[in-house]
């Protein structure tokens, strides 16, 4: 081949990695034009703060916006303590050829592949009938536990985003060169003040990177918790864990699909779909704030 | 030996090894023509030592700077380095041997332009006896053959009676007829350059052995020391 | 003070699958500089770490022999007492992502030391010792990642020395550090040696030459010679020392 040739080759390949970068930002252009050229006439103030009305397309959005917040706050609540114990025991404690941990890893690797209405099921079956069950029938009472709630979602979508999570912080506390620990045994350390003191201090920012990750994956799934918490239609905020609540995504998907007039509803559609996707970047956003404060903190002067 | 894993060092040692050698070669040369010049009154032999002169100068420049070179970009060490500080000491011996075959040959001009003379005596025997001592040492050298250069500490000892000896009758001969008192006195000088032709020889010899061995044995001093530290 | 600080007899290493370092004798004196040379997998730094037993933390490591610290053995001491009597400084500069403090006050945080006026005061004495407090006097609550390579070392050493070791094991300190900050390694190692017992290990022999007052040459697990390092240096005893000093390996 000509050095012209190699040349033009190069520059062909340049352009086709350019396309594809490209095309993301014309996807997610496309969707927010879409949805905020539909979602301007009823997007205002009151849309967002208002308890829905009789009808899918009267009223606002907030009771939905309020769950789909607190089921992700308590999911990460759930996930990260458990991610990062299972990341911490798989890189810190176990043996390179420890059974448990082998098992533990192709588990991470294979539930990451399930679909997610499959751990919808998992939550209605397990968390649901099986400890709801079982913690109704400790405490006396009927059906308080045993029925789909906040918690029991929270439950299932930490279990989704669990993989995530503890990849994410194996490749946090991978990062931490191996010398720090030792430096830290050499000083005297014990092996779980080097994991206090030193390693998990040094990989914090990966770690919230995990958590970012979770709450980005998690706020966006419905399927999971479909079956084990969502209402459609409940005016009232969640009173407790073991209440019902409404979804922002859900809630899309119920005006998408459940109204008598899909025309009528599109408006509060749009404006729900922006909803979430605000949400979900302001999420992100404090997420990646806090990370980088924290790496900020530990870098630079 | 196994080589050096530098094959560049190697290069420069054995090029060292080398100029050494033909540097000790061309002095060897120059004594065997000095004193020929002078035993078969040939000048034209002297006219070429001391245009040999400049050679041997020219390859002690170039030993200098090979050594400053050597340890400045390889700090060598051990016995690489004790190589080099050998071949820096022995090449102003070797230099100082070539300054003296010069002077012999001067001294030996100057005598074929006169009478010649009637005795030479022992001096055939202390020129054959000094070329010996250059040549086993610089044998030592190459070989790094220790047991070689210590056999030669000895004989210094001959070299010096026989040059008193020569002294003496050269002095009996210039109390007879002092008309002799130049040719003698030339030929005492000869004698004196021989003598010192052995003691340089055995400065080579001496630096052969602490090369090889990591001894130093020049003086009792330092053989003392020696002792002290082994200890 | 007793002469020998460490003495190390009969030590053998076993990894998983080979051995590291068997037969080895050495002693090390009090207050003098031990370099450690030899090829790349001699065992140095398993020689090294067997001193403050930091091969345990590695998987499947095995050790024969004694090894005793002012004639006590450090099998049967407290492993948290022992690396404090004997510091480590690594090859690559491992601060933690701390403060510059706290980095120094680690080991005497560790060590349950919490008095701020005595933890500033240790802090600073360090920093002094290891040459580094007029660069990081007015900085010292900045991060330790944000000084240079050759600063980050000196820092690791400060960490080591606030404990208060009596030995100091140092494997390559200086190896990625450009000449500036290695001489300044080395100058500190001058210091040090008064206060200190080093063990150095070190690839670069122009180094170990220049700062230690003895050195031992490891082969392939085997202590090959010990000695003054000018006579290791100009005239060792052993042919393989011979070889390696001269560079005929490999
Ligand atoms: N953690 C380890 N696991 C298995 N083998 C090791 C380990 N550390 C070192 N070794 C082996 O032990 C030998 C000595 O290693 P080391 O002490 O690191 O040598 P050096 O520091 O002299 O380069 C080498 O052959 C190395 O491969
Ligand atoms: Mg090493």
């Amino acid at each position: 081949m000509t050095l012209g040739a190699r040349f033009a080759l190069g520059r062909l390949f340049e352009r086709l990695t350019a396309l594809a970068a490209a095309l993301i930002v014309l996807a997610l252009g496309v969707v927010l034009v879409d949805v905020l050229r539909d979602g301007v006439g009823v997007v205002s103030w009151r849309f967002f703060v208002d308890e829905p009305g009789a009808g899918p397309t009267e009223g606002g959005i907030f009771p939905a916006i309020f769950g789909t917040v607190a089921l992700t706050l308590v999911m990460t609540i759930i996930v990260m303590p458990l991610g990062v114990g299972a990341a911490l025991y798989l890189h810190e404690y176990a043996s390179p050829t420890s059974r448990l941990a082998g098992l533990a890893r192709a588990a991470v690797h294979h539930l990451a592949g399930v679909p997610s209405i499959v751990y919808g099921l998992f939550g209605l079956g397990f968390f649901v009938h099986a400890l709801g069950g079982a913690l109704d029938a400790a405490t006396g009472q009927a059906l308080k536990w045993a029925q789909p709630g906040l918690l029991w979602a929270a439950c299932t979508l930490a279990v989704l985003t669990l993989p995530t999570v503890i990849v994410a912080t194996e490749e946090a506390l991978r990062a931490v060169p191996s010398e720090v620990r030792l430096a830290s045994l050499a000083l005297g350390a014990t092996r779980a003040q080097t994991l206090g003191r030193v390693v998990l201090p040094a990989a914090a920012p990966g770690i919230l990177t995990a958590a970012v990750l979770a709450v980005s994956r998690g706020a966006g799934e419905v399927a999971p918790v479909l079956l084990t918490g969502v209402a459609s239609w409940l005016p009232d905020l969640p009173g407790s864990l073991s209440s019902q609540f409404m979804h922002l995504g859900f809630h899309a998907y119920v005006l998408a699909t459940q109204s008598p007039d899909v025309d009528a509803a599109r408006p509060a559609l749009a404006g729900t779909v922006a909803a979430l996707l605000v949400l979900t970047f302001l999420l992100n956003l404090v997420a990646i704030v806090l990370r980088a404060r924290l790496r900020r903190g530990m870098e630079a002067s | 030996m196994p080589g050096h894993t530098d094959k560049a060092f190697e290069r420069d040692l054995q090029t060292l090894r080398d100029k050494l050698l033909a540097m000790g070669a061309r002095a060897e040369a120059m004594i065997a023509e000095s004193v020929l010049c002078l035993a078969e009154r040939d000048s034209r032999l002297g006219k070429h030592v001391i245009a040999s002169d400049a050679e041997v100068n020219r390859l002690e420049v170039e030993v200098d700077d090979l050594c400053r070179r050597v340890l400045a970009l390889r700090q060598p060490a051990a016995s690489d380095l004790r190589f080099i500080t050998t071949a820096l000491k022995i090449v102003t011996d070797l230099e100082r041997v070539g300054d003296l075959a010069v002077n012999i040959a001067e001294r030996a001009i100057d005598l074929n332009d006169a009478q010649p003379m009637p005795i030479y005596g022992d001096l055939p025997h202390l020129a054959q006896l000094a070329q010996t001592q250059l040549k086993d040492s610089l044998d030592a050298f190459v070989a790094g053959d220790a047991a070689k250069a210590e056999a030669l500490l000895g004989r210094d000892e001959l070299l010096d009676a026989l040059f008193l000896k020569l002294f003496n009758d050269l002095l009996q001969l210039m109390m007879e007829d002092s008309k002799h008192v130049r040719r003698a006195t030339n030929l005492v000088f000869v004698a004196k350059h021989l003598e010192r032709i052995g003691d340089h020889a055995l400065n080579i010899a001496e630096m052969v052995i602490y090369m090889v061995r990591g001894t130093d044995v020049r003086h009792p001093l330092s053989r003392e020391l020696h002792r002290a530290h082994a200890s | 003070m007793e002469p020998v600080k460490v003495r190390i007899e009969g030590l053998e290493v076993h990894y998983a699958s080979k051995r590291a370092l068997h037969g080895v004798h050495l002693e090390v004196n009090t207050n003098e500089v031990l370099a450690l040379i030899g090829p790349s997998g001699c065992g140095k730094s398993t020689l090294l770490r067997a001193l403050n037993r930091m091969n345990e933390v590695l998987p499947g490591v095995k050790q024969r022999g004694s090894i005793t610290l002012e004639g006590d053995r450090i099998d049967q001491m407290d492993v948290v007492e022992l690396r404090r009597r004997v510091g480590m400084v690594f090859q690559r500069s491992n601060p933690f992502a701390k403060s510059i403090f706290e980095n120094v006050a680690f080991g005497l945080r560790i060590a349950g030391l919490t008095s701020t006026s005595e933890l500033a005061g240790r802090v600073e004495q360090s920093l002094v010792q290891a040459a580094l407090w007029d660069e990081v006097k007015d900085r010292l609550g900045d991060s330790a990642l944000a000084l240079s390579g050759g600063q980050q070392q000196r820092l690791c050493i400060a960490r080591a020395l606030a404990v208060q070791p009596e030995v100091v094991l140092m494997d390559e300190p200086a190896s990625a550090l450009d000449p500036i900050a290695t001489a300044r390694i080395e100058e500190l190692i001058h210091e040090l040696k008064t206060r200190y017992t080093i063990v150095i290990v070190t690839h670069n022999m122009q180094q170990a030459a220049r700062v230690s007052d003895r050195t031992a040459f490891l082969y392939m697990g085997e202590l090959v010679e010990v000695g003054r390092t000018e006579t290791i240096f100009t005239n060792p005893s052993m042919k393989r020392t011979e070889d390696y000093v001269t560079g005929k390996f490999g």
